[in-house]
């Protein structure tokens, strides 16, 4: 291999980024209509039309499996609407239905084909966890042409998508044709699929559809945002999952891939300004030293207008009881920093007494709501 | 005679199926009932990750101790995605599809890792093995058994008396999650409890079907006694038929056509699915086709003995009342015209006089009931 393998590790690298960044895209749109679990069920339901399109073309075709797969994931969703539809059964039963036997049909599939044996069944398990490795620099120009294709429906429908994704009732009241724009934005999912499948394969296929776009929504409010961002990160989790299983021998690249993006979501999750479990734990903690201060100041003013006294020293223990618990140290701390107490000593009383200066009045004043008063 | 059983490879496969399928089947019912198909779908994903682990860690492939271990991960899932939900950072469906992915690929690549020295190998993981489950034998009472026939006898057993012994509980549970709880049945626990044996019945057939086909096992077949019925110990016991069945002609189908056995076994409950679902009587697709056809020929006699009733006694009688002013006045086509024709005197509405359409008293009755006199 040697220096010809530069050629081979870039057009795995550029076709995992195209991949990712194609279902990254359309996988915001799913995430954003909860049809999260609609990409599982098609996903696997793509095995037995990747399977007949190994048998139609008697090997690795990629066009061949791409439209085998489009045409079972398409499959797979009109035989859920028409169970969701002449049933009572809910629409996760439907998913489940859906999912599993067209997963089992695929499986017997793979059996026939590896029965015939041969060039036949070379690359099929590929498809089963992604192998980004087997990206040959032709796929390249299909992936790139299914790409175009999904970012110019994304881009000529923008408006409508948008629409339909947050407030379909309101698109069906403006006379949008709501049932039509759903049909495309299901096809985009079957097309993300049917891309991503070379990357991840069936099994693991909904996280790349999934978790780039969770990821995004964390940081972003707005849809353009969250799209491009998605695409983004499904592009990064591609190139970087397929690199990592290019170097390691025996890794498929789906559950690397997979897990990527699942760390990028972790991240997300817990770091996202605003959202984020860790900023919302922050708030929470201001929110509590907020209230906690102001009590302080609150008890400090109230003992003071008992002595009417505006300097009085209030001890330990009278503050301990006025609060109910003394506050943290550090608190206090805090609020001496600040300038609005103030450690004094009453001799001959060791202990430490607090009072609160004339900016804690004005404070312990306004938190209680009252209109700022001359001082006396 | 019961070691020949035993020993017999055919019987010992189908004897694996009928156990997986009627496991599952038994807990798949309540599932589906509660609208919680899909946890199944990220459970069976996940416990690869358990497996594998608990492999790791302690070195059995099997036993007590694996099939436990390895269904924690199946529970872990649940109350992980449970949890990322209620921090409504991202909904339900999408918590669903981050967690079982991450854990799922996570055992993929350990088992990918340890492929050398480990019994599992990546395709098993999708397609079971439910072939070769005869290789592997525990001596019980001097009698070779596959060691998957006596762990899904006890999780069949397990599974079985847990629900004869909570059947009131699981119904209400089913039906009306609320009353349950508010009759203190405690609806959460129950949910988890047999969310748990969803767990443990998994990993048992894991080396069987593996990860995937399992779903099939859980969903399809009570999914498809749902369609047939409307009583739950029917609905129950129709699926474990179903699944037996399937497990029954699947084996015979993959041998003749040389196929996996656990995907034919899976197929097969979708073929019965796909069956119910077109014929099942009152409320497949075929009987909803027939009564609409129905409903509309019996609106469209109404329209006829009406017609004929307004102009029944008058001038234009001999030209209005007859097949030729259904199709020239009411603009229906000419079968439609002949097919309500012929309802509507198969019905004894109407009779034919000559080229004459002429009421009888019930078509005279019915006319009357819809002009209100």
């Amino acid at each position: 291999m040697g220096l010809a393998s530069s050629a081979i590790v870039q057009t795995v690298l550029l076709g995992a980024a195209l991949l990712g960044a194609i279902s990254g895209m359309l996988g915001a749109f799913a995430v954003l209509r909860r049809q999260s679990l609609l990409g599982d069920a098609l996903s696997h339901a793509a095995l037995p039309g990747v399977c007949l399109g190994f048998l139609i073309a008697g090997g690795r075709n990629l066009g061949a499996v791409m439209l085998g797969a489009f045409v079972t994931g398409a499959l797979a969703a009109l035989c859920m609407m028409l169970i969701i539809r002449r049933t009572q059964l809910k629409t996760d039963a439907a998913l489940g239905i859906v999912l599993s036997v067209f997963f089992a049909v695929g499986v017997v599939l793979v059996t026939v084909i590896q029965g015939q044996g041969g060039a036949g069944s070379l690359g099929l398990m590929t498809f089963l966890f992604g192998q980004a490795a087997a990206i040959q620099p032709a796929d390249l120009w299909i992936m790139g042409g299914v790409g175009l294709v999904a970012l110019g429906l994304v881009l000529a429908l923008w408006k409508e998508f948008k629409l339909v994704s947050f407030d379909p009732d309101f698109a069906r009241a403006q006379g949008f044709r709501v049932t039509l724009l759903e049909a495309v934005l299901t096809v985009m999912v079957a097309l993300a699929i049917v891309v991503g499948l070379q990357l991840v394969g069936v099994v693991l296929m909904v996280a790349l559809l999934i978790a780039p776009a969770a990821a995004a929504r964390q940081w972003t409010r707005s849809l353009g945002a969250m799209v491009g961002l998605s695409a983004l990160i499904g592009a990064g989790a591609g190139a970087a999952g397929a690199l990592i299983s290019a170097t390691t021998r025996g890794l498929a690249t789906g559950p690397v891939v997979v897990l990527v993006a699942t760390v990028v979501v972790i991240l997300s999750l817990l770091l996202a300004p605003g959202r984020g479990l860790v900023w919302q734990a922050m708030a929470a903690r201001r929110a509590r030293a907020r209230i906690s201060d102001g009590r302080v100041l609150a008890a400090l003013q109230s003992v003071a207008r008992d002595h009417d006294d505006p300097a009085h020293r209030v001890a330990r223990g009278v503050l301990a009881t006025a609060l109910g618990a003394m506050p943290a140290p550090a608190r206090l701390a805090a609020l001496e920093r600040r300038g609005l107490i103030r450690t004094a000593h009453q001799p001959p009383d060791p202990s430490p007494h607090w009072e609160l200066t004339e900016a804690g009045h004005a404070e312990a004043r306004a938190l209680s709501g009252a209109p700022a008063e001359p001082s006396r | 005679m019961i070691a020949e059983v035993f020993a017999s490879i055919p019987a010992m496969i189908v004897l694996t199926g009928v156990l997986t399928g009627s496991s599952a089947a038994i807990l798949g019912t309540f599932l589906v009932l509660r609208g919680n198909a899909m946890l199944t779908d990220a459970i069976s994903h996940s416990i690869v990750f358990g497996i594998i682990t608990v492999w790791l860690l302690t070195g059995q492939s099997s036993g007590p101790v694996q099939v436990l271990g390895a269904a924690l991960t199946g529970v872990l899932t649940v109350v992980l995605t449970e949890a990322l939900a209620r921090s409504r950072l991202v909904k339900m469906d999408a918590a669903i599809g981050l967690v079982f992915p991450a854990l799922f690929a996570a055992g993929v690549i350990l088992i990918s890792i340890h492929a050398r020295n480990v019994h599992i190998d990546v395709d098993t993981v999708l397609l079971g093995e439910i072939g070769f489950v005869w290789l592997t034998t525990w001596q019980l009472a001097g009698v070779a058994v596959p060691v998957a026939v006596v762990t899904l006898g006890v999780v069949l057993v397990v599974n079985l008396g847990f629900v004869m012994l909570f059947w009131k509980e699981l119904k209400l549970a089913s039906f009306d999650p609320g009353l349950a709880a508010a009759l203190g049945f405690l609806p959460g626990v129950l949910h988890y409890a047999v969310l748990t044996l969803t767990s443990v019945t998994a990993v048992a057939a894991f080396d069987a079907v593996g990860a995937i086909l399992f779903i099939a096992f859980v969903i399809v077949p009570p999914a498809t006694a749902y369609l047939l019925t409307r009583r739950l110990w029917l609905m129950l016991v129709l699926a474990v038929a179903l699944s037996i069945a399937a497990c029954g002609l699947g084996y015979v189908l993959a041998l003749r056509w040389n196929v996996s056995i656990g995907g034919m076994m899976a197929s097969m409950t979708g073929v019965w699915f796909a069956l119910a679902l077109f014929f099942a009587p009152g409320r497949g697709v075929v009987a909803q086709a027939m009564q609409r056809r129905v409903m509309r020929l019996d609106h469209d006699c109404r329209a006829l003995v009406a017609h004929l009733f307004t102009h029944a006694g008058t001038p234009a009688m001999a030209e209005e009342n007859t097949l030729r002013a259904l199709v020239s006045h009411l603009r229906w086509s000419e079968p439609r015209a002949r097919a309500v024709v012929l309802r509507a005197h198969d019905r004894g509405l109407i009779a034919r006089d000559g080229g004459l359409l002429v009421l009888q008293p019930k078509g005279r009755a019915e006319a009357e009931a819809i002009f209100g006199r």
